[in-house]
């Protein structure tokens, strides 16, 4: 196993039971680095929606333990949650606001008046490409553009670690492939950390420093691949004949997580 | 909708009426059927104007009712379905009584509300009987509206360490507001129709709302009055309907569906 120098998280034999008897997770290992871009790659169903909802602190463990090596564990203060940035799989944006008002959203819950986080507000739109859309409201949006507005609002408080629940899956490819670029610009930028879930093989070699391979009933990883390309990765690299050793690398991990679904 | 649909949309039923009207005035005027079985619209219209001045305090009264009534119904409504969202056992201890006092008919409880309240304070009792006419589909409405609001929005509050009280004013309420409007448009109804069956129940002159002068000019077989106050009665509901409508678009008409126009 590849580790980042610095771990910003560590997952140790965290198992989960839902309340309807169902194991969705069993002895799950992970240690997460600092400013890692760790893609969580898996089938639907395997229990990746679970590990990232646990590491929000927005469900209780079953078993094992979940630390944040230096810091406070998210949950323990509100402060501290406040520190997690999370993109769900819709936009999940509130249709009765502006894409400036979804975006100021997190501020606002900490008190920050709307005067004091415009100009915050409005550097996060542009940075998202969404500055002439401020005042726009969701429905009138576009499906990138919401997913914009979402990942604007939780990087709006400049998480240490952004969650990613399969951000893309809904949009067309030539949006996910732009929104892939997107998010690699803003990621590189910044020092923060990414656990980016997703099912596509091709998606998770593009994106990531380093692939997880979880298995299904009950999830846990089963192979732990760096990809060692440099960034910043474009069009060219997906041609690239190392992006498609990689692919089949981490499709076969994907298979074999697939046929032999543990003991 | 184009503009020959509006131009339709106005002048069709207008047209409809009209000839209704017209058929109306006809039939009476061949067969020469007495006033006090079926007065001709237009004697209808002229005891509207005299008798305008003499039932305006009616009216003025039957409104006041009407509008406390469905006031205290928004309020109380929203408020209890609040309740409700914020503890399970308070609506299950409570939920039942609200449906109970709904599918009671409220013809019913009117005589006894009458006697409790209404020898003090004949207004209080239709207060009181109008309120738990339109109460209802108040409550109702929210708390489903409430219950609606996105779960992942929720679990997204949640992480950012939302109180209970931002989550109920910035996600919960908005969330529901469609449904409360939607709600207020049948509450709105029904609090005329309750303040209307108490006057009725109440009778003997201690009201003096527009629906007593119905019964009152009936006693007397005074039928053109009595069509007057029934046209007053209905253009008040008609009117509480459309600015209901109104408040509706205003509140709606940027984000939710229901009020947004389909673009083809």
């Amino acid at each position: 196993m590849t580790m980042a120098a610095e771990p910003l998280i560590r997952l140790a034999g965290v198992g989960k039971v839902y309340g309807n008897g169902t194991l969705a997770l069993n002895g799950f290992e992970l240690t997460v680095g600092r400013a890692e871009f760790l893609c969580l790659l898996g089938a639907s169903g395997c229990g990746k929606t679970t590990v990232l909802r646990l590491i929000a602190g927005l469900g209780s463990v079953s078993q094992g333990r979940i630390d944040w090596p230096d810091g406070a564990a998210p949950g323990t203060a509100p402060a501290g949650r406040a520190d997690i940035g999370f993109v769900f799989q819709e936009p999940t944006l509130m249709p009765w606001a502006s894409a400036f008002d979804n975006v100021y959203l997190p501020l606002k819950l900490r008190g920050i008046s709307r005067a004091a986080a415009r100009e915050r507000v409005e550097a996060m739109l542009e940075r998202v490409g969404l500055a002439p859309f401020a005042n726009v409201y969701p429905r009138e949006l576009s499906g990138g553009m919401k997913m914009r507005v979402s990942i604007a609002r939780a990087l709006i408080t400049e998480p240490s670690l952004l969650l990613m629940d399969e951000p893309f899956a809904a949009l067309d490819e030539i949006t996910r492939g732009r929104l892939n670029d997107d998010l690699l610009g803003l990621w590189r930028g910044k020092g923060w950390t990414v656990l980016f879930v997703t099912h596509s093989v091709y998606e998770s070699v593009y994106l990531a420093t380093r692939i997880a391979v979880m298995c299904p009933r009950p999830g846990r990883i089963v192979a732990d691949l760096p990809i060692e390309a440099p960034y910043p990765r474009r069009e060219a690299f997906r041609t690239s004949t190392r992006y498609n050793d990689y692919c089949r690398q981490v499709s076969a991990a994907l298979h074999r997580a697939m046929g032999e679904p543990g003991p | 909708m184009n503009g020959l649909g509006v131009a339709l949309r106005i002048t069709l039923p207008l047209a409809v009426g009209a000839l209704f009207l017209g058929l109306w005035e006809l039939l009476v005027w061949h067969y020469q059927i007495p006033r006090f079985v079926l007065p001709a619209p237009s004697l209808i219209g002229r005891s509207l104007v005299d008798d305008f001045w003499s039932l305006l305090p009616s009216l003025l009264l039957t409104l006041k009712i009407t509008l406390m009534a469905f006031a205290l119904a928004v309020l109380g409504g929203v408020a209890m379905a609040i309740l409700f969202s914020q503890s399970r056992l308070v609506e299950l201890a409570l939920f039942p009584y609200a449906v109970i006092l709904q599918v009671t008919p409220v013809v019913s409880i009117a005589p006894l509300v009458i006697i409790w309240v209404g020898f003090d304070n004949v207004e209080l009792a239709l207060l009181i009987l109008a309120w738990i006419v339109a109460f209802f589909p108040i409550v109702a409405s929210t708390t489903l509206g409430l219950r609606s609001a996105d779960h992942n929005l929720l679990s997204l509050f949640d992480l950012y360490g939302a109180t209970r009280w931002q989550i109920v004013t910035q996600l919960q309420l908005p969330a529901a507001l469609p449904y409360l409007l939607s709600g207020m448009r049948i509450s709105g109804g029904l609090a005329l129709i309750g303040a209307v069956v108490a006057e009725f129940v109440a009778g003997s002159g201690a009201a003096t709302g527009l629906a007593w002068r119905i019964i009152e000019s009936g006693n007397r077989l005074n039928i053109p009055r009595m069509f007057a106050a029934l046209l007053l009665l209905s253009a008040m509901g008609i009117v509480i309907f459309l600015l209901l409508r109104g408040l509706e678009h205003l509140l709606l008409r940027r984000w939710h569906e229901s009020a947004v126009s389909r673009e083809l």
